[in-house]
């Protein structure tokens, strides 16, 4: 708690310092590659409005452009800066799909700071480049194979290195989950996503758009985008859980959809779990949206009826994917996939004419073995 | 003697009472609920009483123990696979009180099982079931005071963790808000640990018992693991918990194929002697 308690307020005095800011503001530019384009997606909005005979424009957030590819290291740039005016002298994360683990070692690299990485088990296998990936920039990964073995428990095993090495260790903590200040900083860091792309598409369109969409695990690309719009009631905002192999089997990450008010991770928001309180397993052909929990900002967005949220199954994100590689020529990460999957739903809620933003907060190249298997093809990596 | 009445739970209160009226000081067992399962359990936990045990922590499991170690890891992995969880604690607790009236018993736990039944629920729930007191590891009772108006209630006492780290405001806000007795953490770490030099922990608890005005006995915990262990910190605590010590004899007999109650006895009766001649030594 006292930890909590320090980084709150250093976050608190940070965030607002300009030389803070200058140097976040220039380690965006440089090295992470911002601001990210806003491109249009006329093929991809043309196959959808013909079907559903409407006119629509579609814009792409392009966070799998960033340096790394996804929209992780936004968050953890500001935090490796925070962590080095704490005096931090080392770093640990967690990651799911390992985008936030390779996120979280490059920083490390680039600071020259040593870097633990907790990953469950069932991740280390099924995402293996990434595991290389971190590797490669120095980080040591653990393979955690507790409960589940994959982000929630690479989560909790994250939480008890902190509580034992609290004093030195700084986490990086990846997601817009977790206890405070977590969400809240996690949240105002990728809020760039959506500061952007407002900028972006009034230059474009010479106005707001109708929508915003985003996938949604923990929460933190959504929230990014969420952010720039939440003010103008005239955005609806959207976001996409992972419906697994259907919200209505055992097996799926819609929390917000199906979940029930819980505490999981020091956060009380939306949970997966049982009438005792277990907390369940979580399915997603995407590691980065098997969470079975949400940052708790979402779920104050969904009681309050901001943003809704929708579902997509495994089957539909790899659709979803090939769709956006084959009308636009960009292979969006399984977890982005499942954003592009909720555009005919949420178009159809749109007047006509309307333009939505969809966040592709990472590039596929990561679930290419996933994919490749799904779609019977066999490549060697 | 004074009259006045304890404020909250009695039975926990005497147990700290009687250890010092016999020269001696607390000895809090904790063991995983159901592990390895809810009869065996049942039996470890009267057996441990019958042993010397004068305070028992029944932990609650959980698919999230992210302030346990391995070896509590584990038990909560096997009791979950036994049909473990908060609603056979509670009935764990209930067979542990009819069959033993005196032992007290503290559930100890995380805050999902009981945030899903609801504080108010779950605190008549564990007054049904005989449970004398609460200790939830990530429920901090001063962000949010709801489990405490409902153990309070109900008469529960609300056992608060204090961390090496924990700062004087924060132990005064707990303090002022607990029961039974408060439990200062011997390191920043998870349960089953390395236990760390004393020095600063004997100096911390004597500054925990100080900032809560004496009003309650101060029981350390994690890492304890042999009755050497507990004598140390007998001579500067009032009371000794040993939890993941226990649990891996429980084990440890189980992969054996052995009935894992005998081997326990015999564990928490050298506790138990070790603390006997704690208030002796120099």
């Amino acid at each position: 708690m006292p930890a909590l308690e320090e980084l709150t307020a250093a976050w608190e005095h940070f965030s607002c310092d300009p030389t803070f800011r200058a140097e976040l503001d220039r380690l965006l530019r440089e090295y992470v590659g911002r601001p990210t384009p806003l491109t249009e997606a006329a093929r991809l909005a043309d196959h959808v409005a013909k079907a559903q005979g409407r006119r629509l424009r579609v814009f792409l957030k392009r966070e799998d452009l960033c340096h790394t590819g996804s929209h992780k290291l936004n968050n953890c740039v500001g935090q490796i800066l925070l962590a080095q005016r704490l005096r931090k002298k080392r770093i640990i994360a967690e990651t799911g799909a390992g985008q936030h683990g390779v996120a979280t070692a490059t920083v490390c690299a680039l600071f020259g700071l040593p870097c633990e990485i907790y990953m469950g088990a069932v991740d280390v296998e099924r995402q293996s480049l990434n595991v290389f990936r971190m590797q490669l920039l120095g980080a040591k990964v653990h393979a955690v194979k507790d409960g589940t073995a994959t982000l929630k428990d690479a989560m909790n095993e994250a939480m008890r290195d902190w509580v034992t090495n609290v004093g030195t260790t700084h986490y990086v903590l990846g997601t817009v989950a977790g206890p405070h200040p977590y969400p809240t900083m996690v949240g105002e860091l990728q809020s760039v996503i959506g500061r952007e792309a407002r900028t972006q598409i009034q230059a474009a369109t010479g106005r707001l758009p109708d929508a915003c969409l985003a996938c949604v695990g923990g929460g933190s690309n959504a929230m990014g985008l969420f952010r720039g719009f939440l003010d103008d009631s005239g955005v609806r905002l959207f976001g996409v859980e992972a419906a697994g192999e259907g919200i209505d089997t055992s097996h799926h990450a819609a929390t917000l959809g199906k979940g029930r008010p819980g505490v999981l991770h020091g956060t009380r928001s939306y949970v997966l779990c049982d009438e005792d309180g277990q907390i369940a397993e979580a399915h997603s052909i995407s590691a980065g949206l098997d969470y079975p929990g949400v940052g708790p900002e979402h779920s104050y967005l969904r009681d309050t009826g901001r943003a809704q949220y929708l579902a997509a199954t495994d089957q539909e994100a790899l659709e979803a994917c090939r769709l956006l590689a084959r009308c636009e020529g960009i292979i969006p990460a399984l977890e982005s996939a499942h954003a592009v999957a909720g555009l005919p739903r949420v178009a159809e809620q749109l007047p006509d004419g309307a333009s939505v933003i969809i966040n592709v907060s990472g590039r596929g190249d990561k679930d290419m073995g996933t994919i490749a298997k799904h779609f019977g093809a066999e490549v060697s990596s | 003697m004074t009259d006045a009445p304890a404020p909250f739970s009695s039975r926990i209160a005497g147990a700290f009472a009687k250890a010092r009226s016999q020269g001696r000081k607390t000895l809090i067992l904790y063991l995983t609920g159901c592990d390895p399962d809810f009869d065996t359990s049942r039996r470890l936990l009267l057996a441990a009483a019958r042993a010397g045990a004068d305070v028992l922590e029944l932990g609650v499991p959980w698919s999230d123990p992210s302030a346990d170690g391995p070896a509590i890891q584990a038990a909560m992995r096997r009791a979950l696979a036994a049909g473990g969880g908060m609603r056979a604690a509670l009935d764990l607790c209930q067979a542990v009180r009819v069959a033993n009236p005196e032992i007290p018993v503290v559930l100890f736990g995380y805050a999902n099982p009981i945030f899903v039944r609801g504080t108010a629920k779950f605190s008549a729930q564990a007054k049904q079931a005989g449970a004398d007191g609460v200790l939830c590891v990530d429920w901090p009772a001063d962000e949010d005071p709801e489990l405490a108006r409902a153990l309070a209630q109900q008469g529960l006492d609300l056992v608060p963790l204090i961390a090496p780290t924990s700062t004087p405001e924060r132990v005064k806000a707990a303090a002022a808000v607990a029961g039974g007795f408060l439990y200062y953490v011997s390191l920043t770490g998870i349960t089953g640990s390395q236990l760390p030099n004393l020095d600063e922990a004997s100096a911390r608890v004597q500054q925990v018992r100080e900032l809560s005005g004496n009003r309650l006995p101060v029981a350390v915990g994690f890492g304890i693991a042999t009755p050497a262990d507990a004598r140390a910190v007998a001579s500067f605590a009032d009371g000794v918990v040993v939890g993941s010590a226990a649990v891996r004899i429980i084990e440890r007999a189980v992969n054996e194929g052995r009935d894992p109650v005998p081997a326990l006895e015999e564990f928490v009766a050298d506790l138990r002697a070790a603390l006997c001649l704690s208030l002796e030594s120099p």
